[in-house]
């Protein structure tokens, strides 16, 4: 029998992406685009076993070894630090972890920086680095608001177009980290499943290949 | 005494067989208190796996920690005799912040240490104690072996700046070509050490087979001793039977300011984490202000219920309901009775929810009725 691969996909957008992937290098899957009430979708022939999760939870199912690969974006990767291995950028879902403020602000190093975020864990060892005294105020939601309130001098967070920060009146500084969705995987897993998983990220490698070859020769 | 194995939890029959293990080959056990000075722990805390330890102030208004770790006490404890190693081996709880709650756990351990005029005899002798551990847990093992030299030889040519080497080494540990590629790029890496180290991330396999293509990749550097203690391990394991399970993997990494030498990482299929821990921790040594060289691993055994989740039918194998005006003389003797055919009894006056037995009794003097 084959060796049954199990992937935790992110919902939404980049999941449908990540999937076309999949399915480029070899692995699909019909029950997948069935419409129906099903989680788990698998396709023996193939030996693949795809499953939709919230995004920021891919890496917990990967980690814990309920997925044997998934795919997340970096800046999970780096708030979360999970025991995982890094096994390919993908180059979708690309956009930058970003500190942005109101655009008169003036960064006055006499004073500590305070800095409303998501992702905690990222802007404290960003400042960390720079060597600058900060407060964190961890917010869940609505993060571009908190400077035009007075609550925080600055925010760290995810930039794609910089509409959002625009239309707010907020400006991005500076770029903590560009940020893509890269292709994890379980540790012991890939110890005891070594050539399925080296098979499926040669043939999602070989494909992202492909396409910028392919745009290359369009220019 | 007879010890009745069934009575055992299998995390308890695998620290019996650890032990019996390590006392075969000369270990001897290291019995310790919980709590240690925190001074120890503070002047090496990059040597510990979690960042936080529990203290508390004893009655001498010492500063004292529940210990996260227990190399360090043995390392304090080691004295050096020329052409000896003091072996011991150790079964202790350590006390440490969970990486997911991040509140204190309680993990239980057991492993052993290899301290003095450590030479690669001793090194083969750990390694194939590692592999023998791994395989006394479950036959479906992989025991990952890395070689900090081998690393520390192809960071020491790129010359990189504390910062870089230390986002390199967590790449490598990813098993992430395409970050470490950014840090070369970022620190002006040539591309011919760039190139090495990508090779070395993408070596993995057999370590009989994988070492010639090693041993070309680090041809132009100073690493013969390194490959040489790699190849004598290979050979000592293979010839006890084990070679398909030993791998080299460069992603094993250990801090590289303790490890000097060999590192290694044990893995069981079922479990998801890795449940055997060690290396060769000779910077240590030399911090602590001791002489020679030390190498040792930890098993996790709390890791080990994911494989054995027993799950008992019953919560005892007799439920004997009596009265009040039972005679206890009578009682216990039918009690006895159970016991001498191997049942365990449970005696109650009402039966208890929520719990299951083999079959429920309610005692008479003239006999039980079921």
């Amino acid at each position: 029998m084959k060796t049954m691969i199990n992937v935790a996909l992110p919902k939404g957008r980049l999941g449908e992406k990540v999937l076309a992937m999949f399915e480029k290098a070899g692995y699909e899957c019909p029950s997948i685009h069935e419409n129906n009430r099903k989680l788990i979708f698998e396709n023996e022939e193939v030996g693949i076993r795809y499953f939709w999760v919230k995004p920021s939870d891919v890496s917990i199912y990967v980690e814990r070894g309920a997925a044997d690969i998934g795919v997340a974006g970096k800046d999970i990767l780096l708030e979360y630090e999970p025991d995982v291995y890094e096994l390919l950028d993908l180059d979708i879902g690309k956009c930058r972890m970003a500190v942005a403020a109101k655009k008169d602000f003036r960064d006055d190093p006499e004073t500590t920086l305070r800095v409303a975020t998501k992702f905690s864990n990222i802007a404290r060892n960003y400042y960390h680095g720079l060597g600058r005294d900060i407060d964190i105020i961890h917010l869940n939601g609505s993060i571009e608001i908190a400077p035009i309130l007075g609550l925080s001098d600055v925010i760290v967070d995810i930039v794609e177009t910089g509409t959002t920060l625009l239309e707010n009146d907020l400006v991005p500084f500076e770029t903590v980290v560009p940020i893509s969705a890269r292709l994890i995987a379980n540790k012991s897993s890939f110890k005891f499943k070594t050539e399925a998983i080296e098979a499926i990220t040669a043939g999602i490698a070989a494909g992202i290949a492909a396409e910028v070859a392919e745009k290359q020769a369009a220019k | 005494m007879t010890l009745n194995e069934q009575v055992l939890k299998y995390d308890e029959r695998m620290i019996y067989d650890l032990r019996e293990l390590y006392r075969l080959h000369g270990y001897t056990r290291f019995k310790m208190g919980k709590f240690e000075e925190y001074d120890l722990y503070s002047k090496n805390k990059d040597f510990l796996v979690s960042d936080s330890v529990i203290t508390f102030t004893d009655t001498n208004g010492k500063l004292m920690a529940l210990k996260p770790d227990v190399t360090l006490s043995i390392v304090k404890n080691a004295k050096w005799q020329k052409g000896c190693v003091q072996k011991v081996y150790y079964n202790e709880n350590v006390y440490r912040i969970s990486r997911s709650t991040h509140a204190f756990e309680e993990l239980m351990q057991a492993g052993l240490e290899c301290i003095g005029d450590l030479d690669v005899m001793q090194l083969c002798d750990v390694m194939l104690l590692a592999a023998q551990s791994l395989q006394k847990i479950s036959a479906d093992f992989v025991l990952d072996v890395s070689h900090m030299g081998i690393v520390g030889a192809m960071m020491e040519e790129m010359h990189l700046p504390a910062d870089a080497q230390n986002d390199l080494l967590a790449a490598l540990g990813e098993k992430n070509t395409h970050g470490a590629r950014a840090i070369c790029l970022s620190n002006g890496v040539d591309d011919v050490a760039c190139d090495r180290l990508l090779q070395l991330i993408r070596t993995y396999g057999p370590i009989g087979e994988i070492l010639p293509a090693l041993q070309a990749l680090c041809a132009d550097l100073p690493v013969e001793s390194a490959l040489c203690e790699l190849t004598m391990i290979a050979e000592v394991l293979a010839s006890n039977g084990f070679s398909s399970q030993i791998r080299l993997d460069f992603s094993v990494v250990h801090d590289i300011h303790y490890y000097s030498g060999i590192v290694f990482q044990g893995f069981v299929d079922g479990i998801p984490s890795a449940v055997l821990i060690g290396g060769r921790y000779d910077r240590l040594l030399r911090k602590m202000g001791k002489q020679g060289g030390a190498v040792g691993f930890a098993v996790y055994l709390d890791l080990l219920e994911r494989l054995h989740r027993e799950k008992r039918d019953y919560d005892a194998d007799v439920l004997c309901l009596y009265r009040d005006e039972d005679d206890p003389t009578a009682l216990s003797a039918a009690v006895s009775e159970w016991n001498k055919q191997g049942k365990s009894v449970l005696l109650q006056r009402e039966i208890p929810t929520q719990m299951r037995f083999g079959e429920i009794v309610r005692f008479s003097a003239g006999g039980e009725e079921k």
